[in-house]
């Protein structure tokens, strides 16, 4: 690796100082757009009493349902976690705890977080079980709860397309939360299923630009998909 | 008699405006993509990032990188735009959705909901829930009157934990139209055949029976 190239050699290499009890996280909605073999390396590590924060946590076989079966994950920081029932058992039974958060303040956490504001005002939540205990202020007649933003020591994610500096480009919805947990963590780790050279790409087309990103690695993608749904003829 | 899950969603579509952006929930919300009125274009928008959201793929055009919110294969409307979950949540926070539909447990006369959570049950989480009650103005609740116990879902106040607290002006139910004001309950229309006694039995919270409430059409 040297000057701007972020192309590292190996899954290995891509998630190395990853320690336990450390906040990672990861873009992904379902299993679409996951950094499914970053995960995988995750699990191949046996790093324990890690806090991922993502939309979901996966299914009982993929994505980051696989961290539950060695109990790696102590904490789940999500929106929705139907459809696992490994995670449910663990949430039951106290072994995983749970911060449910909205989608839209779970976005914006990041988001803030990988923009240096500490915390943010939003209306989603006021006077439900997620506003509890969280500061209330009026703006224009309207309730809001402060949010404070999240940061990661790790964040893994999957896009399209790189070039070796980091640019990053996604596609169709597999972006999601991909490029602002990108910018969240402080070791930004991205899987992409292609990497072309510098200057291949129009810059007008990058969607997230390589400065949030620490290490680039190619690989190849399963993505299984949640609910085939399709019409006839 | 009761609507059946179609019927609520043609009746929910019947509200759909030309040129409306309208974000869809899960389950019958969903289906009323089905019944968009002749001469009507709406744009949906799935709150995983995408405005423009077509019909279910043929099989040779399933593609994983597509999915709504739901988590189905979907397609893409012409005119479709493709962005970050933090860039959906800004048009759905920002007001910039024009109707929102969502399914619900329970909703009480205060307008508040419930709809994520069943303690001790259900704890699946709010996925964009809270975010969608929160940040649209127009807003229908699509829900049963009541369980198959003849419980009331229309109550005096929630009972389980809420989603948002205010938020609700318009609830449709397999029963009946109903508006929310002032703290009380509003009877708009009825499902066919169903009588006035009937939903005012199964509605714990106060309701405002109107001298005509008339039957709802479908074409």
């Amino acid at each position: 690796m040297s000057g701007f190239d972020k192309v590292v050699g190996s899954y290995e290499e891509a998630m190395a100082g990853l320690e336990d009890n450390m906040t990672v996280i990861a873009g992904g909605f379902g299993l679409c757009g996951i950094p499914e073999n970053l995960i995988k390396e995750i699990r191949r590590r046996g790093t324990r009493g890690l806090t991922m924060v993502s939309n979901n946590c996966g299914t009982d076989k993929y994505g980051l349902g696989i961290l539950l079966v060695d109990k790696q994950i102590r904490k789940m920081v999500a929106s929705y976690v139907g459809e696992n029932a490994l995670f449910e058992a663990q949430m039951m039974s106290g072994e995983l705890e749970v911060e449910l958060t909205p989608q839209g303040t779970l976005a914006e956490k990041m988001r803030a977080g990988g923009a240096g504001i500490p915390a943010f005002y939003t209306a989603t939540g006021y006077g439900t079980p997620v506003g509890e205990g969280k500061e209330v202020r009026e703006f224009n007649g309207r309730h809001y709860i402060l949010e404070e933003a999240i940061q990661g020591d790790f964040s893994i994610a999957k896009a399209w397309k790189a070039d070796r500096f980091g640019n990053l480009v996604f596609r169709k919805t597999a972006r999601n939360f991909n490029p602002m947990a990108v910018t969240a963590g402080r070791i930004a780790v991205v899987e992409v299923e292609e990497i072309v050279e510098v200057g291949a790409l129009d810059p007008d087309e990058i969607h997230l630009p390589g400065i949030y990103v620490n290490r680039l690695i190619q690989g190849t993608f399963e993505k299984n998909i949640e609910q085939r749904t399709v019409r006839s003829a | 008699m009761a609507l059946t899950r179609e019927q609520l969603a043609q009746r929910v579509a019947q509200e759909f405006q030309d040129g409306y952006y309208i974000n869809l929930g899960i389950g019958i919300p969903t289906l009323a993509a089905n019944y968009i009125p002749e001469g009507v274009e709406v744009m949906l928008q799935s709150e995983n990032g995408l405005l423009g959201m077509g019909p279910f793929p043929r099989e040779d055009e399933v593609d994983p990188d597509l999915i709504n919110a739901g988590k189905q294969t979907v397609t893409m409307a012409r005119g479709a735009a493709l962005f970050s979950s933090a860039d959906s949540f800004a048009m759905i926070r920002g007001g910039h959705v024009d109707l929102t539909v969502l399914g619900a447990f329970e909703v009480d006369c205060q307008g508040n909901i419930a709809s994520y959570m069943i303690p001790g049950k259900l704890i699946k989480g709010m996925g964009g829930a809270m975010d969608l009650v929160a940040g649209a103005d127009n807003i229908i609740v699509t829900m049963t009157h009541a369980s198959k116990h003849g419980e009331s879902k229309l109550l005096r106040e929630c009972t389980l934990p809420l989603t948002g607290r205010g938020c609700i002006k318009r609830v449709l139910t397999d029963l009946a139209l109903v508006d929310i004001e002032d703290g009380r309950f509003i009877l708009r229309e009825r499902a066919p055949g169903v009588s006035v006694e009937e939903i005012a039995r199964l509605t714990a919270g106060e309701l405002v029976i109107p001298e005509v409430v008339p039957e709802m059409t479908f074409r």
